[in-house]
């Protein structure tokens, strides 16, 4: 096992390296530059931006910029932005908890409702519940995050006027009054977010749990006069969650990207904000730091899922 | 308006027989609206007006809580990249002076304005004196010098510290201080425009030497305070996150009596300009939102029974279509657009008249922008004692098609007017922004009756405004016959706005296209009067002399104006004296604002 881990994360490194040499090439490629808005303002010399593209190195070749992309990165030195001229690591944690935060309790918020109602759904088949649970899934699982979002601000923060629309990541008060405030914030981001991952899950849940209710050995279990909770929660659920973790860890990075709309549309200041106003701003060092934070991810849960299941599901070994 | 009229004018402010504001009313009467009236009445020795509405008591006002779409990304002047930036260091920097909506200079941390009559201004034009005021300190207690304004000029005029104030600060010879309170500066030619340093958010804000002095030059980056700033503003900072918010605190030792009137500021950024406007205008969610750049239909829903308005400041910016006087489509020596190789047709002028002739400006403004902005004949529009008087424009399809035909374009088969074997076939370019592709549309329609076809050609805004000398769609190297963008004032002065259209300026491989005049037209009599007006000190020949240069380019149809676009922003009902300027930061007047319950 251990050995299948390391070899797992010796592989990764050069595919890592793969993406980053793939990312540079196309943001070098990409037409732009960070220094747009100077080139139009006539009282800016045409000279400063001549001079600002020396210094950031952006007239070297881009094998050249690559390379000393790379050799910095693997030292730990991130770079620094263009627009801001702030060490990339400093802005990334800088966001990183407002993102966290709004991912977590969307997937905590996804899960409770997905679980729970796939599960209902898969032990009464094709009754009222589950025909309604399935149509809602559908719903949401075909209605864009960036639609629902503006819908629940029309209705929550224009018409009714119950809800801020913007978050702010600086609440003055403390204490509960803060946690209220916060909340009543986060709310909105949340439950767009935890309604797009939760129709998926939902109807992920429901198929595993009805493959394996219809099994024998739960006809077993009941045929011991177990109950059917203690069946169904024993019994069923038990196995047929193995497949749900793994997709779970498999969305987690898929979601980090999801987040990047909601997070433009409420103006939280997460990662996915920081995202595309560098990529607005053609800020290459952020664009591909946070870009290969990205792909780490997707290249880490790939292997969480993948050990998670070995170890849940002893009838997986690895070679 | 004649010389002398205007001169007599002066006089009777002079005489105390006509009063300032009389004297700019009249102007606006005459379609003169002067926000550069100020500094023509400063250079004849009037003083300034100082009265502004303020709190009456500082602190007390809670939370001021202002909305920008874009995001500042640092809080360094010098280094400020766009408004965003000048907008969030001006929280906390202050400029010697400012600029007022009308253009009148306002002194900040000068004691008073420098004119002809309090010694400020010399004769020759050459130097102005600043008197500082005296019981300004920095946030962090260390006193506001002479010697700070002498290190801005250094750290700013230093071409290794690449700030983005470099062109305000060139033209400066020497910076003598006086005293401790008092700086002479010497500008290397008679400089007509001598606010242009030191004065104006944009450019003026002045940084504390003694904490940014270990890092001039190519070290400036690595400056902690570039983040930090440590002003003389009337709010001190607190908190800021790069593209998100800044937070700024009351300055209980600010050098204005009972300013200001907020505890605190918060500016937060991000989004997009339509929710921006909805926060303020309609969920009064926040105080104040800058930059509406959104359609006027909706604006005006969102203030029926809302809790905003928009609030609309004039300034210089015009968005126009430039005429390429060089045949973009003829490689020469790797370089298209060459001014080698003259354009095919666009150099007739009949046909430039044509197209001049079909630009429906009245629904441009009518469809498009709204209250945003205005029907102009001219390019240099504000301030208005530029204005000139000598052009109008009409929309007349029928006229352009006279025009055409008188001079030898006849229509072919193809409804296609041709001459000598030439097609009027045109390709018109602008960056991707939705107005503007409505705007083309306009045009394109209008065009096909007099017989000209237009090509419609839409570049992504990023690769259009960027400076990247490889890439073939920015507007500089204007590879296409016509195209439009807008092209942004600053400063009220038209001296840099002017540059443009300069034969020395124009964009080339040679200069890796950052040369102003993307046009590339040349003429001599605006070359001569343009250089005579950078040394010219008598205000009234100096506007004179940019009404003539406005009036050869308009009248040679090197570009049309479109629309002279105003600065719209979105601001609560309740919130007092922003007095917002279309010649300075948006938060000039910060200290002044206040709300009322």
């Amino acid at each position: 096992m251990r050995k299948y881990v390391l070899r797992r994360v010796v592989l990764s490194i050069p595919a890592l390296a793969g993406i980053s040499l793939v990312l540079f090439t196309i943001l070098a490629l990409a037409p732009g530059d960070p220094f747009e808005e100077l080139a139009t303002n006539p009282n800016v010399p045409p000279e400063v931006a001549q001079r600002l593209r020396q210094q950031f190195g952006l007239d070297d070749p881009v094998v050249v910029r690559y390379a000393r992309w790379f050799t910095s990165m693997v030292r730990g030195d991130w770079g620094f932005s263009f627009v801001s001229r702030v060490n990339v690591d400093v802005l990334i944690l800088q966001r990183l908890p407002v993102t966290l935060f709004v991912l977590g309790s969307a997937q905590i918020l996804g899960l409770l409702v997905a679980l729970p109602i796939g599960i209902y759904s898969a032990t009464r088949p094709y009754s009222i519940f589950d025909q309604l649970a399935t149509t809602f899934a559908f719903i949401g699982f075909s209605l864009p995050t960036f639609f629902t979002g503006l819908l629940l601000i029309l209705l929550f923060s224009i018409h009714l006027d119950w809800l801020p629309f913007i978050f702010r990541s600086d609440i003055e008060a403390t204490g509960l009054a803060w946690a209220v405030e916060h909340l009543k914030q986060a709310i909105m981001p949340i439950t767009v977010l935890a309604l797009f991952q939760a129709a998926s899950l939902m109807r992920f849940a429901r198929s595993a749990v009805l493959d394996v209710i219809r099994l024998d050995y739960v006809n077993t279990a009941r045929a011991k006069g177990l109950s059917e909770r203690v069946t169904l929660l024993k019994h069923v659920v038990r196995n047929a969650l193995i497949p749900v973790i793994t997709l779970v860890a498999l969305q987690l990075p898929g979601i980090f990207t999801g987040a990047v709309i909601t997070e433009q549309i409420f103006r939280i200041p997460g990662i996915g904000s920081l995202l595309i106003a560098s990529i607005l701003a053609n800020d290459t060092p952020v664009i591909m730091a946070v870009t290969f934070v990205f792909s780490c991810l997707v290249v880490l849960f790939n292997l969480v899922a993948d050990v998670l299941y070995g170890w849940l599901d002893p009838r997986i070994s690895y070679r | 308006m004649e010389q002398h009229e205007l001169r007599r004018m002066i006089d009777d402010v002079k005489a105390g027989v006509l009063s300032r504001r009389r004297f700019v009313q009249t102007m606006v009467a005459l379609g003169l609206t002067a926000p550069m009236a100020a500094q023509m009445l400063a250079s004849a020795g009037i003083a300034q007006a100082q009265t502004m509405a303020g709190p009456s008591k500082r602190g007390g006002g809670g939370l001021l809580k202002v909305l920008w779409w874009q995001s500042p990304t640092l809080l360094n002047p010098h280094f400020a990249v766009g408004t965003k930036d000048q907008d969030g260091s001006r929280v906390f920097y202050e400029p010697l002076a400012s600029f007022d909506p009308d253009g009148n200079l306002i002194a900040t941390l000068a004691a008073e304005i420098p004119s002809a009559q309090n010694g400020g201004l010399s004769k020759d034009g050459k130097s102005v004196t600043w008197r500082l005021k005296k019981n300004v300190q920095w946030h962090d207690g260390k006193p506001f010098t002479a010697d700070d304004v002498v290190f801005n000029w250094e750290f700013a005029a230093d071409p290794a510290t690449a700030a983005t104030t470099i062109g305000n600060y060139k033209g400066i010879d020497r910076i003598d201080k006086v005293d401790a309170h008092t700086v002479k500066i010497t500008f290397k030619d008679p400089n007509p425009f001598w606010a242009e340093a030191f004065c104006g958010a944009a450019t003026g804000q002045i940084i504390p030497k003694h904490l940014f002095d270990a890092y001039r030059g190519g070290k400036s980056r690595e400056a902690p305070n570039n983040l930090k700033p440590v002003g003389t503003g009337a709010y001190r900072f607190v908190d800021f996150k790069p593209g998100d918010i800044v937070r700024a605190e009351l300055n209980p030792n600010y050098h204005v009596p009972n300013n200001p009137f907020f505890d605190r500021v918060e500016m937060k950024g991000g989004g997009d300009a339509v929710s921006a406007a909805r926060a303020v205008i309609q969920t009064g969610e926040f105080d104040f939102a800058w930059n509406m750049q959104v359609e006027d239909e909706i604006l005006r829903r969102m203030e029926q029974g809302g809790k905003g308005r928009v609030d609309i400041a004039v300034a210089g910016n015009i968005e126009h279509i430039q005429c390429n006087q060089t045949d973009p489509w003829t490689d020469v020596d790797g370089e298209r657009s060459s001014i080698t190789k003259p354009h095919p047709f666009l150099t007739d002028p009949a046909v430039r008249q044509a197209l001049n002739l079909l630009v429906d400006r009245a629904s441009v403004q009518e469809q498009i922008y709204g209250r945003a902005g205005r029907t102009s004949a001219n390019f240099l529009n504000a301030p208005s004692r530029y204005f000139s008087k000598n052009t109008k424009w009409e929309f007349n399809p029928d006229k352009a098609n006279q025009v055409l035909e008188a001079a030898g374009w006849k229509k072919g088969s193809d409804g296609i007017r041709a001459k000598d074997g030439k097609k009027l076939k045109l390709v018109y370019q602008t960056s991707i922004n939705a107005p503007r592709q409505k705007n083309q549309q306009i045009v394109k329609q209008a065009a096909a009756k007099a017989g000209i076809d237009i090509e419609i050609k839409s570049v992504v805004a990023s690769v259009y405004f960027s400076s990247d000398p490889a890439n073939p769609d920015t507007y500089r190297h204007f590879y296409t016959d016509i195209q439009m963008y807008t092209t942004t004032m600053g400063a009220p002065d038209p001296q840099t706005f002017m540059r443009q259209f300069l034969s020395n300026e124009i964009a080339s491989k040679e200069n890796k296209w950052s040369g102003r005049n993307i046009t590339r037209w040349r003429n001599e009599e605006y070359d001569k009067l343009f250089a005579a007006s950078l040394t010219e000190l008598d205000p009234v020949k100096r506007a004179a002399q940019f009404i003539r240069m406005n009036d050869l380019v308009i009248q040679n149809v090197v570009v049309i104006p479109v629309l002279w676009r105003l600065v719209q922003s979105a601001i609560s009902l309740k919130l007092k004296n922003t007095s917002i300027s279309g010649w300075d930061s948006n938060l000039w007047n910060l200290r002044n604002w206040v709300r009322e319950a």
